[in-house]
C-alpha cells in the first residue's frame, strides 16, 4: 500500500504560537491530495490515534484546498521552551506521518 | 491607480544573516520601501525573559548596515519591527545605535530615526487588573490574574499598524520598532498611501517571511512586492527560486493554526476566498482576501518569566540489560533524589531526556524505540538556587551509574558520564503571557521618540 511520504510533497511540522504545534501535509498533485484527503487516514481521530492523544487536543483541523493541503494543530502540554521541554521551533514532530499507509 | 513595491530580505533580520545578493537586485528596481521582521516567539520565552538577543550583534550589525545603506541611497524608508528578536525597549536601543554607528562608519547624509517602545511596565498591567480589564487568555489559555503577572519578569505588547503609520506621517526615514504584529510593519506605509486594510495587511502576511513563501527552499532570500488596488504580486528575487501560487498558498499557513485568518489587533484578515495566479515565470498574483474589523481593538501581550537555575549532565548508555531497564533506573534515581531533597516537582525540577528513544517526541512519540543500541540522556534540573539545581543534578546523573538492577553484570558503573561534570544552563523562563488586553486607543500602549542623526551623532527631536 502506497504510504503518505510517496504521496506528499511536504510534511511538517512548526510552532503555532507558543503553546501549539502545527502540522502541514501538502501534496503537489492535486489527485495525491484528493486521494488522501478522501480516504480519510489524516482525519481528526486517526491523527490523534497515530500520536496517541485524545482528540481533544487536537485544536484545529483542516482540508486548505488552495495549497492542496491538510492541516492540523496539537496543543502541547507546557509552552515552549519550558524547562523539560525538548522541542522549542516544534519542527521535528511529523515523522510518524510519513509511514501513513493510504488506501 | 496607485502601486507600491516592498523589498523585503529576511524573515528573521539577523538570525541568520541575511543574503545580499538577492537583495541588491531587488533595490536595482527601485522599492518605495525597505522592511524586514526581526523578531519572534520560537526561540522560546528566555530571550524576553532576560531581556537577551540570541542573534549575534555582528549579524544585527551586518542587515542594518546593508538595509540602511540601500534604502539611504534610494532615499526610502526601511521600517524594521520586532528590534533585536524580542522587541523590548533594550532591543530597539540597541538597533537605533547600531543605526548611529553605521551611519557614522559610512558616512551618510542626515536622516530622521523614529524608535517605538512596546515594553510594558507589570506595575501598569497590575493596576488595569486591579481597575477591572480582562487580559483574555489566547489559544484555550485562562485569563491572566494577578497572579499570573507575578509570575512575569517581562512583558511586551504587539503592536498594530497605528504606531507605525504615526512615525511614517512624523518623517522617519527608519522606523526602529519594538513587538510588532509581522504584517503590521508592511501594513503601516500602504495604509499611509491609501490602500484597504485588506490589500496592507494581507500583503504583509505573504511577505513577512521573505524567500520562505517560494520555491525551492531557502532562507535569507529577498522577495519583492507590487501593490496596485487589492491586488499585490509576489517575486522571488533570487535567480533560482520562484513565487509559485502552490508555494504562497503553502506559505500563508506557515506558523497558523487557522490558514484562512490572519489576526491583527483591530481585526482579521479572512483568506477564505483568496486567489493565486501564476502571471510570470517567478511572480504570483494574490487577491480575493477580505478585513472583517473587530468591534474591539485587542492588543497581544507576551510575557515571560523566570522558572530557575538550569543544569545539565550527559549521560551514555550501552549496557543492553541497563537500556531495556532504564525507566527502574531513573525511578531508582529519583527515589535517592526524594530521599535527600524531598518530592520531585516540590522545589525542583528533574528531567531525563531519553536520546535514542524518544526525548524528541515524548509524549506524541507513537513508536519509542525500547531497545537501542545506545542511549544518550541529558539530565536537566531546575531550582531557585543555581548551587542547589547542581548538587541535585549530580546525584540525578551519578546514580544512573550506579543504579541498583536485577541482573546487572556490569558492576563497576551502569552508565558512562561522557565527563564528570555538571554544565551551566541558562536559567529556565516560561510563558506566562499569551494573551490579549482591550484598549480604546491602538497608541496606548506604545511609545514613540524621534531623532535625528547627523554626523555621526544622534538627536532627539520633537
Amino acid at each position: 500500500m502506497a504510504r503518505l511520504r510517496d504521496l506528499a510533497s511536504t510534511i511538517r511540522s512548526k510552532n503555532a504560537g507558543v503553546d501549539h504545534i502545527t502540522f502541514d501535509v501538502i501534496f503537489r498533485e492535486r489527485a495525491n491530495f484528493e486521494r488522501v484527503r478522501d480516504s480519510g487516514v489524516l482525519a481528526r481521530d486517526k491523527v490523534a490515534r497515530l500520536f496517541g492523544i485524545p482528540e481533544t487536543r487536537i485544536s484545529h483541523h483542516t482540508v486548505f484546498e488552495p495549497a492542496n493541503a491538510i492541516k492540523f494543530t496539537i496543543r502541547r502540554l507546557k509552552p515552549s521552551g519550558t524547562p523539560g521541554e525538548s522541542d522549542v521551533f516544534g519542527s521535528q514532530q511529523y515523522a510518524p506521518l510519513f509511514d501513513v499507509e493510504v488506501p | 491607480m496607485t502601486v507600491k513595491t516592498i523589498l523585503c530580505p529576511t524573515g528573521h533580520l539577523s538570525f541568520t544573516p541575511l543574503e545580499k545578493g538577492s537583495f541588491l537586485l531587488g533595490c536595482a528596481e527601485r522599492p518605495d520601501y525597505i522592511i524586514a521582521d526581526a523578531g519572534s516567539c520560537d526561540m522560546g520565552p528566555r530571550p524576553l525573559g532576560a531581556d537577551q538577543h540570541v542573534s549575534l550583534e555582528a549579524w544585527q550589525r551586518h542587515d542594518l548596515e546593508v538595509m540602511l545603506v540601500e534604502s539611504r541611497k534610494l532615499g526610502v524608508p526601511m521600517i524594521i519591527g520586532s528590534a533585536s528578536d524580542t522587541g523590548t525597549d533594550r532591543g530597539v536601543d540597541q538597533f537605533v545605535r547600531l543605526i548611529q554607528e553605521i551611519a557614522a562608519e559610512h558616512k551618510l547624509a542626515p536622516f530622521r530615526v523614529t524608535s517605538i517602545y512596546s515594553e510594558q511596565s507589570l506595575d501598569d498591567l497590575k493596576r488595569r487588573v486591579r481597575g477591572g480589564a480582562r487580559v483574555e487568555g489566547l489559544d484555550g489559555r485562562p485569563d491572566a490574574d494577578l497572579a499570573t503577572l507575578d509570575r512575569t519578569s517581562r512583558c511586551v505588547a504587539v503592536m498594530n499598524a497605528e504606531p507605525i503609520r504615526a512615525a511614517l506621517r512624523g518623517g522617519a526615514d527608519v522606523v526602529i520598532a519594538g513587538r510588532s504584529s509581522d504584517c503590521a510593519i508592511f501594513a503601516a506605509p500602504l495604509l499611509e498611501d491609501g490602500f484597504s486594510p485588506a490589500i496592507a495587511y494581507y500583503t504583509g502576511k505573504l511577505m513577512e517571511c521573505a524567500s520562505f513563501c517560494a520555491e525551492p527552499y531557502m532562507g535569507k532570500e529577498s522577495i519583492w512586492g507590487r501593490v496596485e488596488g487589492e491586488i499585490v504580486e509576489v517575486t522571488a528575487m533570487h535567480p533560482g527560486q520562484r513565487c509559485t501560487p502552490a508555494s504562497i498558498a503553502s506559505h500563508a499557513m506557515y506558523e497558523r493554526t487557522n490558514p484562512f485568518r490572519e489576526y491583527v489587533a483591530g481585526g482579521y484578515v479572512d483568506m477564505t476566498h483568496c486567489r493565486y495566479e501564476q502571471v510570470a515565470p517567478k511572480t504570483t498574483r494574490a487577491s480575493g482576501q477580505v478585513f472583517v474589523p473587530s468591534p474591539v481593538c485587542k492588543v497581544k501581550l507576551e510575557g515571560s518569566g523566570l522558572v530557575g537555575q538550569r543544569r545539565l549532565a550527559i549521560v551514555g548508555i550501552r549496557d543492553p540489560n541497563t537500556i531495556r531497564l532504564i525507566d527502574k533506573a531513573i525511578d531508582w534515581a529519583k527515589g535517592k533524589l526524594a530521599e535527600r531533597f524531598g518530592p520531585v516537582g516540590e522545589g525542583y525540577q528533574v528531567f531525563y531526556h531519553l536520546y535514542g528513544r524518544n526525548a524528541v517526541m515524548r509524549d506524541l512519540d507513537p513508536a519509542p524505540d525500547m531497545a537501542p543500541h545506545e542511549l544518550g540522556i541529558v539530565v536537566e534540573t531546575v531550582h531557585q538556587d543555581g548551587r542547589k539545581a547542581e548538587e541535585i543534578c549530580a546525584l540525578a546523573a551519578r546514580n544512573l551509574f550506579y543504579a541498583r538492577l536485577p541482573e546487572t553484570k556490569g558492576t563497576a558503573g551502569a552508565a558512562a558520564l561522557m565527563s564528570d561534570e555538571i554544565l551551566i544552563g541558562e536559567p529556565g523562563y516560561e510563558w506566562t503571557l499569551n494573551h490579549t488586553i482591550d484598549v480604546k486607543d491602538p497608541m496606548e500602549l506604545f511609545r514613540l521618540r524621534h531623532h535625528r542623526v547627523e554626523n555621526g551623532t544622534l538627536k532627539e527631536i520633537a
